[in-house]
């Protein structure tokens, strides 16, 4: 393999990894703030107890997160260095300010609260979890600004042989950018919501701390629904957009062909990328793809041979990537309406219960897709319509790159064990009981 | 002069790591020195608690500022020290979760596992920097398309090591004082003999260093063009015999203080001397990258200077509050009753 495919392989890996605890961190962080704010508010003791326990599986998620991120940052500069002379002037920026308006307060937050429950008031207290939360999700909107970017580049002008910043504000308003935000944010509060009602089922189930996790399962039934529901509305635009921005991608994750009117989505098909067609199709919904793009039954949907070859993405992992993660939608708002409309008698819906663990892998695969679609669905280019992807790539060696990608897989693999590890174990375990507590430790909650 | 200004804040985005995230990885570097019991173990870890982590963000913020403002050094500079810069990520990566992770599980070995990450990976990265930033003061074999012309050997040179030793023992005298201010007892009483032995090779390879560096480096002569920036060495001088001062003296915020001063100043010395270069080629001054020939558009570098300016001093102002928030030292008791890893 060459350098290129070595990089690229990388680049997968580190950011996949990466993404397996950013989406909990993202939506966690809101929901550990909840329910310290409905604890602050009330002095209900449940709810501080809901904080820590939450807030303890929160952080364990937390580090990992924050470790692999630096290697992506600093991967633009040692794989893909073509990338960043080319670019940096804009990408880089937006990097930069991630870092010094979001990443900053984050990191020193998390610590601050982790630590400050004795040397806090509970008021500052509160403070600090919601500027974790903040932070974080400030941070998102920074980094899909910047990715926003390599999909629909807008606001630049090249000169002096790279992209130069043109309009600032027209990157950071780009409608791409806030669709991309807004989806990506959906889709990971739709995960930490499942991650919760799971956990919270498997020990309603055994009857553990009953009172507790009902409180949990109801905090998280609501969020569940909200974020479903607006996940499907919402993805619909993401789709939408692509027809206007990215006609190669859309093509793609409907592995549509030929360019026409009145465009029909088949609900089963298999792309055939040699031969340029599908070599199945069935049930024919006419018109749908149209519709869906422009609004409009007449409306002509470009087809994917009306591009190069070379200019268009694998269509197969695209293509199914797409059906995989509508599909879940789906299914989770299906699912979020249940758990909203059994909230109160959860314990006697005991299928559900029983079916809400197994469901916790299913939004962090979705999430996973999503990525795959927006990143492999953008090939073969880097910055869409400006770069190829082949363009970008540092003048490293095999060797070196065969080398940190071996290690990465290794070392990402370990440590990935370890924290499903440990967050399997602390769920398990459950909630410090607060009948042992009060005997272990008899001093006050907070010192101030 | 938007160059110059981005070049001055490259400088202090690093010293302020080197300074920050120095005392950690001193301190992770000495783990199995100091710490003689689980206890010792725990004050240890929980003594950088509270910080690492956003000490850390300094680095990403030094690797982000090179990228927004020097697209084209950071390119060359990171492609270039591929197989060092990915040791260091690494080494951080196991520290990181080091913290976080060996406490989570009761079992000495499990926490032996941690322990040894979270002393690999303090050593690992305080030795790198070191390595890499003599080698960028001193220059690297770069050619005209920014390819890198050379292996991880090349960049072992005499030079090189005596920056990576100068770099542990800076750190790890910086980590010893941090634990005496941190600590309290024999935990104490061993932190402070750790800074006073090391500080004596410390001493002697930073002379070294500074000697070393007006043959194998053009600092000093650049540094001598413009003499009102000899005041940086002086501070790194005056920051190394100060400390020593101050540790005698029992006065443990001011010897860490003094020892910040000394990190800063040799990482500002070495900064200020290669301007306005950032990555000096050793093959060819013609493929040097300069914060003129590397820099972004002016409105790239102007926005974010606006960034900066609003930001940064707000980034100090809650990180300073955090540190005079958790000051006092770390004790069995405070492990008892409140949280910590």
């Amino acid at each position: 393999m060459d350098v290129l495919t070595l990089s690229r392989l990388q680049f997968a890996v580190a950011t996949l990894f990466h993404f397996l605890f950013v989406p909990l961190t993202l939506g966690l962080s809101l929901i550990v703030a909840i329910m310290e704010t409905l604890y602050v508010r009330s002095g209900d003791e449940d709810y501080k107890r809901m904080t820590k326990f939450w807030g303890k599986l929160f952080l364990v998620n937390f580090a990992i997160g924050v470790v692999t991120g630096i290697t992506l940052e600093f991967q633009f500069g040692t794989n893909w260095s073509r990338y960043s002379t080319y670019v940096g002037d804009i990408f880089g920026s937006l990097l930069a300010i991630e870092a010094t308006v979001a990443f900053f307060l984050e990191s020193t937050f998390i610590a601050v609260w982790f630590f400050g429950w004795n040397k806090l008031s509970p008021k500052l207290h509160l403070v600090t979890i919601w500027l974790v939360a903040i932070a974080s999700n400030i941070s998102a909107f920074w980094i899909l600004c910047a990715n926003a970017w390599m999909q629909h580049p807008v606001g630049y002008v090249i000169r002096n042989g790279r992209a130069e910043l043109a309009n600032f504000f027209a990157i950071i308003t780009q409608r791409f950018a806030i669709l991309e935000l807004v989806h990506t944010l959906g889709g990971a509060y739709t995960l930490a919501g499942f991650f919760v009602l799971g956990i919270s089922a498997w020990h309603l189930i055994r009857k553990q701390q009953v009172a507790f996790f009902k409180k949990s399962f109801r905090v998280a039934a609501v969020w569940t629904l909200v974020f479903t529901l607006f996940e499907i509305g919402q993805g619909h635009m993401n789709a939408e957009i692509l027809s206007t921005t990215q006609p190669t991608k859309m093509a793609a994750v409907e592995s549509h062909w030929e360019t026409r009117s009145n465009a029909p989505i088949y609900l089963v098909s298999w792309p055939d990328e040699k031969g340029e067609k599908n070599v199945v199709q069935a049930l024919e919904v006419p018109s749908l793809l149209s519709i869906l793009a422009h609004y409009d039954a007449s409306a002509e949907v470009k087809g994917l041979r009306d591009f190069p070859a070379a200019e268009r993405p694998p269509v197969l992992p695209v293509f199914l990537s797409f059906r995989a993660m509508v599909g879940f939608g789906f299914l989770f708002l299906g699912v979020g309406v249940l758990v909203f409309w059994k909230r109160n008698q959860i314990e006697r819906t005991t299928w559900l219960l029983k079916v809400l663990p197994w469901m916790i892998p299913l939004p962090y695969l979705a999430n996973e897709l999503g990525w795959t679609i927006a990143e492999l669905g953008r090939q073969p280019w880097i910055v869409y319509g400006m770069m190829k992807t082949s363009d970008a790539v540092s003048p490293i060696s095999t060797g070196q790159v065969a080398t940190t990608l071996a290690a990465f897989v290794l070392v990402y693999a370990l440590l990935g064990a370890v924290d499903f590890y440990l967050l399997y174990t602390i769920a398990r375990r459950g909630p410090v009981d607060p009948a042992a507590r009060a005997k272990a430790e008899p001093q006050p909650a907070h010192a101030e | 002069m938007l160059e110059t200004i981005w070049f001055a804040i490259w400088g202090v985005a690093w010293a302020v790591y080197f300074m920050l995230d120095g005392f950690d990885l001193g301190l992770g570097t000495l783990f199995p020195f100091l710490a003689k019991s689980e206890l010792d173990k725990r004050i240890m870890v929980n003594a950088m608690g509270p910080y690492w982590d956003g000490n850390e963000v300094w680095l990403i913020t030094a690797g982000g500022v090179t990228f927004a403002a020097f697209p084209h050094t950071y390119a060359v500079m990171f492609s270039g020290l591929y197989t060092p810069l990915m040791l260091l990520l690494f080494a951080l990566i196991l520290r990181g979760v080091a913290f976080e992770f060996r406490g989570k599980v009761d079992s000495v070995h499990w926490r032996s596992v941690w322990d040894g990450c979270l002393v690999v990976g303090s050593f690992v990265p305080a030795l790198l920097l070191g390595v890499a930033f003599s080698n960028i003061f001193a220059g690297i074999p770069i050619d005209r398309d920014g390819v890198f012309q050379g292996n991880l050997l090349t960049l072992l040179n005499p030079y090189g090591l005596c920056g990576g030793v100068l770099f542990v023992l800076g750190f790890a005298v910086h980590g010893a004082l941090w634990l005496a201010l941190k600590s309290e007892g024999e935990l104490q009483g061993r932190a402070v003999r750790m800074a006073k032995t090391l500080w004596i090779p410390l001493a002697a390879v930073a002379v070294a260093f500074l000697a070393a560096s007006w043959f194998a480096t053009r600092l000093w002569q650049n540094l001598l063009g413009r003499p009102v920036l000899l005041v940086l060495p002086l501070l790194a001088v005056a920051g190394l015999l100060l400390t020593r001062l101050f540790a005698a003296k029992g006065a443990w915020w001011k010897a860490w203080f003094a020892s910040s001063a000394f990190l800063v100043g040799a990482a500002l010395f070495g900064v200020a001397g290669m301007f306005p270069n950032l990555l000096a080629s050793s093959l060819d001054p013609a493929a040097s990258l300069t914060a003129f020939n590397s820099a972004s558009s002016p409105l790239t570098l102007e926005i974010m200077l606006g960034v900066v300016l609003c930001f940064l001093p707000v980034v100090i102002g809650y990180q300073i509050w955090v540190y005079a928030r958790f000051r006092g030292p770390v004790t069995a008791e405070s492990l008892d009753q409140g949280p910590a890893y």
